[in-house]
């Protein structure tokens, strides 16, 4: 991949092959104007800027195990007597989707292996994306120019979950077909068109003879298309708007500090793909996913205890279980709000977190763009916020393990519930107050390191017996890291008369947000950077310690 | 009269007759000598009752009343047969702890095997219930595993999970793992529906429908079952996995990826 | 490798106390960039036997992925794939599975280990800056966009002709509807085939266990037993269909212990006959505790109780388990005296 590069240009002659190659390329595809931008891109080195890798990595591997999947699964629900080689499931009937799985699992020599990787892959692939979206959320790398490609993330992560879940109801066995089950009840409750909704999705009544065809194409050709797509799109975003960096020597809103595409990057980047690669490869070689055997063939009247989907449609199951169980009747109607209700939280849950950096932006009123990282601790209400978001979101997966909860720690499943039901509104709450002092405690923190520099833990007795602590002043470096965040002023209403005298009248949503930017930036929501002046005063006054 | 023909189908009478008998004539005789059973079943039986009765009176009377009538701290024995007996005391719930939970719990066996079997014999003698079954009734021989595993779905695993690894019940309640349970148990426990679990009598569930599930439990939950993929994470399905994924997935590649990313150690200038 | 790994964080700060005394002054202003400090060597920058060690190190990468490599290919071939061994702490797996999984792991992870060793230790560290420029486009730029759009939406006529512009829009509005249409047979309407099962009145209640009908005497009290309807066999074309709206749950009561008037009256000595099918979300419901008559539903806790009338005691089902009236027929057998008054499962609109 680098030779053409490396290869220093020969004294006349024929040209490297290389080189002659990438001529006729350029000749007809351009490659070369594209090269000059981009081969030498720099990218900048810090861990939390591979976990956006981490999930590209995986999406593909993904891809190319489910290639091969694809081509021992039979999409179909025909009904068929089992006879391959798991014994105690001999004779028995079951969908050919079903019996195919065991055959990739127990028949097709390495098919346990991709089965496995596929599965385990996905799973990673989206608890990345989550992680990687927590990154960019807390970091605020979501503002502008970045907000599209935000949207862009958010909308992998939200297909991700519907692909996941399509692909694990595909083996029709008793715990996906109960997800599935779900699914339509879910489906029924939404007002006037569930039924229907219902029926066309099915192909009549449940379970009948077409869901698995059908969650097959959209699993295997719809979803991940515009994944595809999407990533891509996401990708070229990336390149264009170059990375974000965080605040420190040498680093500014005007360049990124890091090392060249080519090399360093192309071998770390690509490295990490191996890496990524034989990371999950290894788990699958000795960690079991989804014994679609020990679960048996989907039947409808027949179930098991802790019946849950996969982690990331956990929070739905979590919104599902703790609801009370509301019903309306209503003129030979029912509205089902004991469903429907989690099933209008679920996608609201998720939209509250892809509108962030929207409602931030009105906040702020800030146009300019955003290169250098947050620190976390300098944005507290941003942060107080995002982690209430995720309590909320922790708190729906514990209820959707309840009964494991219940079951591991000896509780009792109501209190769990009722605990989940507690804390769906107080949690988000707590957590917010509590980051957000946390925050502020460390905005002083680093406030007293730049003034009075770092505390050394060498303790020292002054001649007349008292006992100090030795401050070392900090670097400029450090200095500089610590204060080159900006910091915004609250937000006031503008003149409430006009040029001419006129008394203007406040729109609502003006009022709104000055409230909300005195809530983000007032006086004892931030605390304020150091100034020089004050370092100086400081720093000249009583000297160094 | 039903009660006569179960106390002649108890397996202790049989052990009984085989001590017996192989002093008098040799055991292959005794085993076929249905004359000797029901002679050595009379006083034989009533000697094991007797010593039932005397263990009953000091270990179980002060809950389950002194003629097993049951009081209000713990219910009638009268017809809950020998089956129920060898399970509860022999899984150790019984004798059961003065302050439990929402469940009785299995716990060490306090009595020997001997004792236990005197014990239900004299349970037994206060009603009829079910006989404890013989290894014939449990055992793997002509089971249908496969068969297995569609009653276990259908019949126990909305309770205990698809291979037998527990799970909640209401209010502190739970279905307990069935891994490493005799076999003998899991069929008393289906016969006599110990607690909250249901009873499954062989009109509902044949005596051949419970050996098969027996048979598929010993093959999808024991220690020598094999889980093609590697480790089991529990057997709980997707929580595990999920758990698994995050933890020792996500959590390598972070790891992973602090090294990719990290900086090379400079050299010290000397 | 390792030996080249440790971390040593002194050495840039010693460095920055050297330059911070003599660097920019702090008049000016103490928070000022300092700037991109300086590079600092690698030991194999400057060593060329660390180098070479990196270098074997990355080539002994690459070596044990070929290996590896070859021992999938190995393992492929002569492992048979049914075979199962016992690994400590795992426990029982198959053979194949872990062999292949691991070589291909490794294989796998030693190119990224080495492409990565190689990329740290022999590869330029020098940190670059690159300018960033702004995103949106420059004004003159900005005033060209806007004048060609307006020419060539001049040139299209499309604002004088409004003709055009609205049958145009009301083409483009329309012709998507042909998809829509399209979908319409992804299923027949629901009609009132939610309302029904196969129960009806005489047919009988089949063990699903034994596949034997049912006679009271075989339902013990604190038994709990399920049934389907007689001829609906596993083999039937619409078996899974129909078994999710008509599977039944079975169990007898103390007549006296039945708190619901209903609930009795459609019962037969006590036996109960309950639909399996959740009201909340469908799933087969089932798990009896036979002391309490509560049954909980697996998937999401809905706790019903049925010594009355099954009414909801817990969770989000929003109704209770529907009934079916059952009696003997001539023969003794259990029947039912009827299909489901109130669709089975989950709720929907039209329920009523």
């Amino acid at each position: 991949m680098s030779t053409a590069a490396n290869e220093t240009p020969r004294s006349r002659g024929k040209a490297p092959a290389g080189e002659r190659i990438a001529d006729w390329a350029d000749g007809r595809l351009g490659i070369y104007s594209l090269a000059k931008s981009n081969m030498r891109k720099i990218f900048p080195d810090h861990w939390s800027f591979m976990l956006g890798e981490v999930c590209m990595y995986s999406f593909i591997i993904i891809i190319l195990t489910g290639v091969y999947l694809t081509l021992f699964f039979h999409p179909s629900m025909n009904e068929v007597e089992y006879h391959g080689s798991y014994v105690p499931l001999q004779g028995q009937l079951m969908s050919e989707a079903f019996s195919s799985t065991l055959h990739i699992s127990f028949d097709v020599r390495g098919g346990l292996l991709m089965r496995q990787i596929h599965h385990w892959a996905a799973l990673i692939f989206l608890a990345g994306m989550f992680v990687h979206m927590m990154r960019v959320f807390f970091t605020g790398a979501f503002r502008k120019p970045r907000e599209i490609n935000w949207l862009f993330g958010f909308l992998l992560f939200v297909l991700g979950m519907f692909t996941g879940f399509t692909g694990y109801s595909l083996p029709d066995d008793l715990l996906s077909g109960t997800g599935v089950r779900f699914m339509e009840g879910a489906i029924l409750s939404v007002p006037i068109v569930g039924t229907y909704l219902s029926f066309f999705l099915f192909g009549g009544q449940f379970p009948g003879h077409d869901f698995v065809a059908r969650f097959y194409s959209i699993h295997i050709l719809l979803l991940p298309g515009i994944m595809l797509g999407l990533m891509v799109g996401h990708l070229i975003l990336v390149f264009y708007h170059k990375h974000t960096q965080f605040a420190g020597p040498g680093k500014s809103n005007k360049n990124v500090v890091g090392m060249p595409l080519l090399p360093v990057y192309m071998a770390k980047a690509g490295g990490f793909f191996f890496l990524v690669f034989g990371v999950i490869a290894a788990i699958a070689a000795v960690a079991q996913i989804n014994p679609i055997w020990a679960m048996g063939p989907y039947r409808p009247d027949q179930v098991s205890t802790g019946a849950q989907p996969d982690w990331y449609m956990g929070f739905s199951e979590g919104l599902i279980r703790f609801m009370p169980g509301w019903e309306i009747n209503f003129w030979g109607h029912t509205l089902v709000l004991g469903v429907f209700i989690p099933l209008v939280i679920f996608p609201l849950v998720l939209v509250a977190i892809a509108v962030y950096p929207f409602i931030e932006s009105w906040v702020t009123g800030d146009k300019r763009e955003h290169h250098i990282l947050d620190r976390p601790r300098n944005a507290p209400t941003r942060t107080g916020l995002g982690v209430a978001w995720m309590t909320l979101y922790l708190t729906l997966l514990v209820g959707g393990g309840n009964d494991l909860w219940a079951t591991h720690f000896h509780l009792s499943i109501n209190a769990v519930t009722w605990f989940v039901r507690i804390a769906f509104f107080v949690g988000p709450v707590i957590a917010f107050l509590v980051t957000k002092r946390i925050c502020l405690g460390l905005q002083r923190r680093d406030r007293d390191k730049v003034l009075h520099g770092r505390e050394t833990g060498i303790i020292k007795r002054l001649p007349h017996g008292e006992f100090i602590e030795v401050h070392e002043p900090l670097s400029q470096e450090q200095l500089h890291t610590l204060t080159a965040h900006h910091q915004y002023e609250p937000a006031e209403i503008g003149p409430t008369v006009d040029e001419n005298g006129v008394e203007r009248k406040v729109p609502a949503s003006e009022k709104l947000r000055v409230k909300l930017s005195s809530a983000y930036y007032g006086e004892d929501n931030q605390i304020p950077k150091p100034t020089v002046d004050e370092y100086k005063e400081i720093t000249s006054g009583h000297g160094h310690h | 009269m039903k009660k006569l023909s179960a106390r002649r189908r108890h397996p202790l009478a049989a052990v009984v007759v085989l001590l017996l008998a192989l002093a008098a004539t040799g055991g292959l005789y005794a085993a076929f000598a249905p004359a000797g059973k029901a002679q050595a079943d009379d006083s034989a039986q009533s000697l094991t009752i007797q010593e039932g009765k005397k263990l009953y009176e000091v270990g179980c009377a002060s809950c389950h009343g002194t003629g097993g009538q049951g009081s209000s701290d713990g219910p009638s024995l009268v017809g809950v047969g020998a089956a129920a007996v060898d399970f509860q005391v022999g899984t150790g719930r019984m004798p059961a702890a003065t302050s439990q939970g929402a469940q009785v719990p299995r716990k060490k066996v306090v009595y020997n095997q001997t004792q236990i079997d005197q014990l239900a014999a004299y349970i037994a003698s206060l009603g009829a219930g079910p006989n404890v079954p013989t290894k014939d009734q449990y055992g793997p021989g002509g089971a249908d595993i496969a068969k297995g595993g569609e009653l276990f779905r259908t019949n126990c695993a909305q309770c205990h999970n698809f291979t037998g690894k527990g799970g909640a019940l209401t209010k502190g309640k739970f279905a307990p793992t069935l891994e490493g349970v005799d076999p003998k148990h899991i069929y008393e426990a289906m016969q006599t529906g110990p607690q909250n679990m249901p009873s499954f009598p062989d009109t509902t569930l044949s005596s051949k429908n419970k050996k098969d599930i027996i048979a598929y439990l010993h093959a999808v939950d024991s220690s020598d079952t094999t889980n093609p993929g590697g480790l089991e994470l529990g057997g709980l399905g997707p929580v595990s996995e999920g758990l698994f994924a995050w933890i020792f997935g996500l959590g390598a590649l972070i790891a992973v990826a602090v090294w990719v990313a990290a900086r090379t150690a400079k050299a010290k200038k000397s | 490798m390792s030996s080249q790994d440790i971390p040593e964080e002194n050495l840039p700060a010693e460095q920055d106390h050297a330059r911070g005394a003599v660097g920019v002054a702090d008049e000016v202003n103490p928070f000022a960039d300092p700037g991109l400090p300086p590079h600092e060597h690698r030991i194999q920058d400057i060593d060329e036997r660390a180098a070479k060690r990196s270098e074997r190190a990355v080539a002994l990468l690459f070596t044990v992925s070929m290996l590896a490599t070859v021992g999938f290919i190995v393992s492929y071939v002569a492992i048979p794939h049914d075979k199962s061994i016992f690994v400590f702490p795992i426990g029982h797996l198959s053979a194949l599975n872990f062999a292949l999984g691991l070589t291909l792991g490794a294989a796998l992870f030693c190119i990224g280990a080495g492409a990565v060793h190689w990329a740290r230790t022999l590869m330029s560290d020098v940190e670059v800056a690159d300018e960033r420029h702004p995103i949106e486009a420059a004004p003159d730029v900005r005033a060209k966009v806007h004048a060609d759009f307006r020419q060539g939406a001049a040139e299209s006529v499309l604002g004088r002709r409004k003709l055009i512009r609205n049958t145009m829009f009301g083409a483009l509005a329309l012709v998507p509807l042909s998809g829509v249409m399209l979908l319409r047979d992804l299923g027949p309407l629901p009609g009132t085939s939610l309302r029904h099962t196969m129960w009806a009145k005489g047919k009988r209640l089949v063990n699903t266990n034994t596949n034997l009908p049912l006679r009271p005497e075989d339902v013990a009290v604190g038994s709990l037993t399920f049934a389907k309807p007689d001829g609906l066999e596993e083999t039937s074309e619409d078996f899974q269909t129909e078994i999710a709206k008509a599977a039944l749950m079975i169990v007898r009561l103390q007549p006296g212990n039945i708190k619901d008037k209903r609930e009795l009256d459609w019962s037969h000595e006590g036996i109960v006959a309950f639909s399996k099918i959740c009201t909340h979300v469908g799933c087969p419901i089932s798990l009896y505790e036979q002391q309490t008559h509560h049954v909980l539903c697996p998937c999401h806790q809905s706790t019903f109780d049925l010594s009355d009338g099954a009414r909801v005691i817990f969770g989000p089902a929003g109704h209770a388990l529907p009934q079916l009236r059952i009696g003997v027929d001539s023969e003794g057998y259990l029947q039912a005296l009827g299909d489901f008054e109130e669709p089975v499962g989950p709720a929907f609109w039209e329920r009523g």
